[in-house]
């Protein structure tokens, strides 16, 4: 659009009185309202929004000459992603604009420092294991509600909006806060699963076991063979294990079994679904070899690469994270975690599959616009095709890999998403609402699954775990009911 | 007037001695004085630490730590590592500066080290040299607990199964104490050989005239007249017995694990503040670390007062 000289006067003087929020389209508006409660969350945004009124192409009104800065967890799937296809796009959309880019590891530490002092970038991928606490944020008013983005035009049609071009469930995934509004945008459609080597199975005559029974005669060829039947780190990646045995405890009793666990509601660790994942899960963990548990994630699915370790619990991400030491003849394949009752309410066919890898903008942020408008760059085709490329990893865009050439790992995911069809095991928030019991559940599974309690005692000591974060009036309870 | 204005002489004199301290003293303040009274005042609030708006919540934070599991693990195994690590620092460097020092026997009427001493004082304190998170990552491959790891390959070879020196709970502490104590021994090394190099070596001549043998010269002679050093040392080994931070956060299982057997208040502080967003009760578990540490440093200072001996 082109500026009149009219059009300055009247947004000088709009500007003048104070009211440049009244021309600042749908984004602004949406923010001032929808700064629950907080006071400081509002304004800081408006500064840099106050130029052209919205359109299709740029409906956060986005200026190109105010900088962006993105930092990108420079984990598994590196940040490749972001400084060759998603800053490249946002700067072609925009062109001249600056962009600030940091890859880092430690989210959490290095970041919490600039939120308590105010001084924020415009995108934070907050991943791994240090990121940083997101109900926290919340709670402090410190993260940008994205339902504007959700409700903006999309970039390949502006006629269909973000929400319409992405996996149904991504923007529930990134709900948080009471009320709940969408403050995270989960970027990569993660399935979770037992991962092995298709060429080993093939050349060893095994089929990959759909019952905890055959889990344990398949344990039994493995072992004579001298093959780990599955094994998993206890040192840093304990987690893996209990997202397993989650999976099972849903099987067994149905999606509920984890809603109550995140809803902390009484006796949800004490469920007879829970405590018989647990006790199928322990089984097979005699298998394991109790090395395992002083080993870190990558030493174990080294392992596996090398053809000691059969089946190792992990998410999509793990073909790609394993790329460089994946020998030759090595083919990854995921399948779903065996049933454990022939009563299980899911088949063996459901599997866990979550929007995951979180991206927030900050409610500080200096260029907000910007950082609302890089994530709908993000969800565009182009980009989340790029980021399928780079990472082999799925997205939540939909059909974003037409045309693609999927490998064998990422083939076995899709293949899984489909026989899953509607059987979804969801995902749990406690892990990121309270960490304090997540931290215990990573000890007490480890020790369930290197055999030092049973399942009953994992139970009981989960509960009390549950039960003390109930009790603890300094954590800020939240609720969902899918 | 001028009985107000200081004499020309001590204004030089106070203002010289001020602008020798004034720097160090702002920097002192700054950088150490100001954060402790302001984790001080954070232990009473309710902060999450990513928001400047928090609120005061008295003594709240000191009562929960009352009951909290972890951080009463992480006391009893500063208590042990307190008990064992320093004693055992000090008695093998003791041992070895001696031994570097006095323990060659005469040679010409002097006493002196044993053969290679200059050699050996260098390769003991190689492990000082190293951070702290290198001697971590270099005793992760040491001992790993499949048999292929470096300790558990050489057991092997005299036939012993492989050893879970960091995933058995009843082992860990000490295995994490064993490798504090390498760490630490060559520091002490030098620390005492400085001290028994201070020593007139009359006084040993003496006694080794007057027949001591080298037991004698060690518990009679020498121990009493470092004993100034070896207190300095205890205090500076105390007070990291209260660290072990990053040794525990590189090796240990699930840091602090297997099931909260080797974790420390350091780490437990690292864990409110970074996973749990506790700023505010983090903090009361700093400022209780404070005082223990105080408390062991003005304990021991005043057991193992002794009288100087004056050459």
């Amino acid at each position: 659009m082109t500026i009149t000289p009219r059009d300055i006067t009247r947004r000088q003087l709009l500007a003048r009185v104070g009211l440049t929020a009244l021309v600042a389209g749908p984004f602004l508006s949406a923010c001032a309202t929808g700064g629950g409660g907080s006071e400081a969350a509002a304004p800081s945004a408006a500064p840099t929004t106050g130029g052209a009124s919205a359109s299709a192409n740029n409906p956060f009104n986005v200026q190109a000459s105010t900088p962006l800065e993105v930092v990108i967890f420079k984990g598994g799937y590196s940040d490749e992603y972001a400084t060759q296809s998603h800053e490249p796009l946002y700067v072609k959309a925009y062109p001249g604009a600056t962009i600030k880019h940091q890859g880092i590891q430690t989210i959490g530490q290095t970041l919490t420092p600039r939120f308590a002092a105010g001084d924020v970038p415009d995108v934070v991928n907050n991943s791994g294991t240090d990121n940083l606490d997101g109900g926290a944020l919340i709670n402090a008013g410190q993260l940008l509600d994205l339902t504007p983005l959700f409700e903006a035009p999309s970039v390949d049609d502006p006629t269909k909006k973000v929400k319409d071009v992405i996996v149904p469930g991504t923007i529930e995934s990134g709900l948080g806060g009471d009320p709940a509004k969408p403050y995270t945008l989960n970027y990569v459609y993660t399935a979770y699963g037992l991962w092995y080597d298709a060429k080993l199975f093939e050349k060893e005559g095994w089929t990959p076991p759909k019952t905890f029974d055959e889990f344990k005669t398949f344990a039994e060829a493995a072992k004579a063979k001298d093959i780990v039947p599955f094994g998993y780190a206890g040192k840093n990646a304990a987690y893996y294990a209990y997202w397993m045995i989650l999976i099972s405890a849903a099987k067994i009793g149905g999606n509920k079994v984890l809603l109550d666990i995140d809803n902390l509601a009484d006796n949800a660790w004490n469920n007879d679904s829970v405590k018989q994942a647990a006790a199928a899960w322990a089984e097979i963990g005699k298998y394991m070899d109790k090395a395992y548990e002083g080993l870190i994630h990558t030493e174990v699915q080294t392992q596996q690469n090398q053809g000691k370790v059969a089946f190792y619990p992990s998410g999509s991400w793990l073909e790609a994270e394993q790329a460089k030491d994946t020998p030759a003849g090595f083919e990854y394949g995921m399948v779903p975690t065996p049933s454990v009752t022939a009563a299980d309410q899911m088949p063996y066919e459901a599997i866990r599959a979550a929007a995951a890898e979180g991206f927030v903008v900050p409610s500080k942020a200096k260029n907000a616009a910007g950082g609302l408008e890089y994530l709908r760059q993000m969800l565009s085709k182009q980009g989340a095709r790029d980021f399928t490329e780079k990472t082999k990893s799925l997205t939540v865009v939909i059909g974003a890999t037409e045309g693609l050439t999927l490998s064998p790992g990422l083939t076995s995911v899709a293949a899984a998403q489909t026989a899953a069809g509607t059987n979804v095991v969801t995902f749990s928030s406690f892990e990121g609402w309270y960490k304090e019991l997540e931290t215990e559940l990573r000890k007490q599974t480890n020790a369930l699954m290197f055999g030092r309690i049973s399942a009953e005692e994992f139970a009981t000591k989960m509960q009390e775990a549950a039960d003390k974060t109930k009790a603890d009036s300094s954590i800020v309870k939240q609720n969902r009911a899918v | 007037m001028r009985r107000g204005r200081p004499a020309p002489g001590a204004v030089r004199k106070w203002g010289f001695i001020a602008s020798f301290l004034a720097v160090p003293l702002a920097v002192y303040i700054i950088f150490f004085v100001s954060p402790n009274l302001q984790a001080l005042q954070l232990a009473l609030t309710n902060s999450r630490g990513i928001s400047p708006d928090f609120e005061y919540v008295g003594l709240d934070n000191f009562t929960r730590l009352l009951d909290d599991d972890a951080f009463w693990a992480a006391v009893r195994h500063h208590g042990l590592i307190l008990l064992v690590m320093p004693l055992v620092t000090i008695v093998i460097a003791l041992f070895f500066s001696f031994l570097l020092n006095l323990g060659g026997g005469q040679k010409n009427g002097q006493l002196r080290g044993v053969w290679g001493s200059a050699f050996y004082k260098v390769v003991f304190f190689f492990p000082q040299v190293l951070a702290v998170v290198i001697v971590g990552v270099l005793f992760q491959a040491i001992l790993n607990p499949q048999k292929t790891g470096i300790l558990n390959s050489v057991l092997g070879l005299f036939g012993v199964d492989p050893v879970g020196w960091l995933i058995n709970p009843d082992l860990a502490l000490w295995t994490l104490m064993g490798v504090m104590v390498w760490q630490g021994v060559g520091f002490y090394v030098v620390l005492f050989s400085a001290g028994m190099a201070g020593v007139p070596k009359e006084v040993f001549e003496a006694a080794a005239l007057d027949g001591a043998n080298r037991f004698t010269l060690f518990f009679k002679i020498t121990l009493p007249l470092v004993w100034n050093t070896v207190q300095v040392g205890w205090v500076y080994l105390g007070i990291a017995a209260f660290d072990a931070f990053a040794l525990v956060q590189v090796l240990s299982v699930d840091r602090g694990g297997p099931d909260n057997s080797t974790t420390v208040l350091p780490l437990e502080i690292f864990r409110q503040t970074f996973t749990y967003y506790k700023f505010g009760y983090a903090s009361a578990m700093g400022v209780a670390l404070v005082f223990l540490v105080l408390t062991f440093a003005a304990l021991t200072l005043r057991v193992t007062r002794r009288e100087r001996i004056e050459y």
